[in-house]
């Protein structure tokens, strides 16, 4: 278990992590999430004890990282695939962070095999592939065979075989009742892998909640129709007390309906359809809307994202 | 416990780049290599020097001649030693495995340390026995009074100049930066102030002027400097700490 209280780090002026105050529990993966900037990467270090903290506390077990006794065998992270020595072959590399928490050689090779790196064991870090360098950071944090995983976005650059692998390896590492916490920008990513979310902008705590809570919450499902007789349509539709949102192009769209109903509807009236489909909205766009306000670094598009914002407004009473 | 985990952690990592054979081998190839050239140049100048000269003519000090260049491979190991992690990023790696700061600096420097001395007194034995030879009738013997010393002071002066080094890139972490000061520093800035009249006071109190003097059996007859050799060497050791409680203390408030 790992319990955040009130964590901040400035930097001068600038607030890179306010304030934060979440836990993350045993046995589940969390997701970390945030925009590029959003202080994911401080709030980690800062776990670690790389980084001090400006104010407020991290505990692992109880315990501040410098207190734990050989910290690889508590927590084990993948902070940055780069973070190793290039001129020093994979097996060297995990023998001294092995040899430095008296974590047996042997399982230098079994961390191998378990990231399939067993074939290129004695060759040098700088000829791998960043999915290769990825496979030995992970082997590094396996090292240790710890209760509680952190990764910093370990899907990033990889390719699909790559994220395919390293999904299924979280997912197995919170089976076995292990802590897991993974950090992504990417919402898509943490739907298929997360069970519960945090998720954090410009340093803040936005969201802490289940994947499941945020999946109701969020995902709006909804009817999407055109018709050639959009006056009579609508006067339909407004008797029988639906409402209707016209969103220009001809479309409209309803919310809290069913395509059955709809249709019978339009059927009972003889309006002619040309498009009756059920909509969801995907997460991704609800997570966008929850840190619209928190993007530090906005690329600017002509035309807003009307559409967003109208079902963003559901989101902010949460 | 963890002391002896950390040691033997910060063995594996320095036996297993390339950078550490390299740099040593070196300094052990240029130190002797060069003393030998040098020997030999002065036993064939000896006939034709001054009465003074030939007066504080110093064999052992002669065949040290290379380490004038060798020091500066033990300065790129020094360097390399701490700024690797730096460079690499590996440091993250390293501190989230020892994150006691003060346990990590002291075995990755303890563990250089160990082998520079190693070297460094096997490069300054092999430099004396191979000098003398080539000095011919005008060699020294390692029984001589103070030969030994100064046969001991050379190793102990190879590890000082890579321990002032380790200091120095822990504190800048940057390896450019650090070579960037120590090279020009040690092989020109310091022999221009420790010989140029009007700044040589100054420039006699510099780790490479002072710890040199321990190499030194004959002193040269109009030397006029404060300290003998165990007081240069002494010396150059306060600058190695002032180098290495600077680093421990930037390591320590710093973030990784």
């Amino acid at each position: 278990m790992i319990e955040l209280e009130g964590l901040t780090k400035r930097y001068g002026e600038k607030v890179a992590v306010n304030n934060l105050t979440f836990t993350v529990r045993p046995g589940i993966v969390t997701g970390f999430l945030g925009p590029n900037g959003a202080g994911k990467s401080t709030t980690m270090r800062m776990m670690l004890g790389l980084d001090r903290p400006t104010a407020g506390d991290v505990r692992i077990d109880g315990k501040h990282y410098d207190q734990l006794k050989d910290p690889l065998t508590y927590i084990g992270a993948l902070l940055d695939a780069k973070a190793m020595h290039g001129g020093r072959s994979a097996h060297n590399h995990l023998l001294c962070l092995a040899q430095s928490n008296g974590i047996p050689t042997k399982r230098v090779r079994e961390v191998l095999d378990t990231v399939g790196l067993t074939a290129v064991a004695k060759k040098k870090a700088k000829g791998f592939s960043l999915g290769m360098g990825q496979r030995l950071g992970i082997a590094g944090a396996l090292l240790g065979d710890p209760r509680i995983l952190m990764f910093d976005e370990p899907v990033n650059g990889l390719d699909p075989e790559g994220i395919h692998w390293i999904r299924n390896l979280m997912k197995s590492l919170a089976a076995q009742g292990r802590t897991v916490f993974v950090s992504s920008h990417l919402m898509s990513e943490m739907a298929l892998t997360a069970d519960h979310l945090v998720v954090i902008g410009q340093g803040r705590l936005l969201a802490d909640t289940s994947m499941a809570d945020f999946i109701a919450q969020n995902s709006r499902s909804y009817v999407r129709i055109r018709t050639p007789q959009r006056e009579r349509l609508l006067d339909v539709l407004h008797a029988a007390g639906v409402t209707v949102v016209e969103t220009g192009a001809g479309v409209l769209e309803v919310d809290g309906s069913k395509s059955e109903y709809i249709g019978e509807l339009a059927a009972q009236h003889q309006i002619v359809l040309h498009e009756l489909s059920p909509q969801q909205a995907s997460l991704e766009e609800a997570f966008m809307q929850l840190t619209a306000e928190s993007v530090e670094y906005h690329a600017h598009s002509d035309t807003p994202p009307a559409q967003q914002q109208a079902w963003g407004d559901g989101w902010k009473g949460n | 416990m963890a002391a002896i985990q950390v040691v033997r952690s910060e063995w594996t990592k320095i036996r297993s780049v390339a950078s550490t054979v390299w740099t040593l081998s070196l300094a052990v190839v240029v130190t002797i290599g060069l003393g030998m050239l040098i020997s030999a140049l002065s036993k064939n100048e000896f006939d034709s020097m001054s009465r003074n000269d030939r007066l504080s003519f110093d064999p052992t000090f002669i065949s040290f001649a290379g380490m004038s260049l060798g020091q500066l491979a033990m300065i790129v190991f020094g360097v390399l030693v701490v700024s690797n992690e730096y460079s690499t990023g590996m440091i993250r790696t390293s501190l989230a495995a020892v994150p006691q700061r003060g346990s990590f600096l002291a075995g990755k420097i303890g563990v250089a340390t160990a082998l520079s001395l190693v070297v460094g007194l096997a490069t300054s034995f092999v430099a004396f026995f191979l000098g003398q030879a080539m000095l011919g009738e005008h060699k020294a013997a390692i029984g001589d009074p103070g030969v030994l010393r100064a046969v001991i002071g050379g190793g102990l002066y190879m590890t000082l100049i890579a321990m002032f080094s380790m200091g120095v890139a822990a504190m800048l972490r940057s390896p450019m930066l650090s070579l960037g000061i120590l090279m020009p520093f040690f092989f020109l800035i310091s022999n221009i102030l420790g010989n140029v009249d009007a700044t040589k006071k100054i420039g006699q109190y510099l780790p490479d002027q002072a710890g040199s003097k321990i190499m030194q059996v004959v002193t040269p007859i109009d030397d006029d400097t404060p300290y003998g050799p165990w007081g240069g060497l002494g010396i150059m050791a306060l600058w190695v700490a002032a180098a290495l409680i600077g680093g421990y203390i930037l390591l320590k408030k710093r973030d990784a």
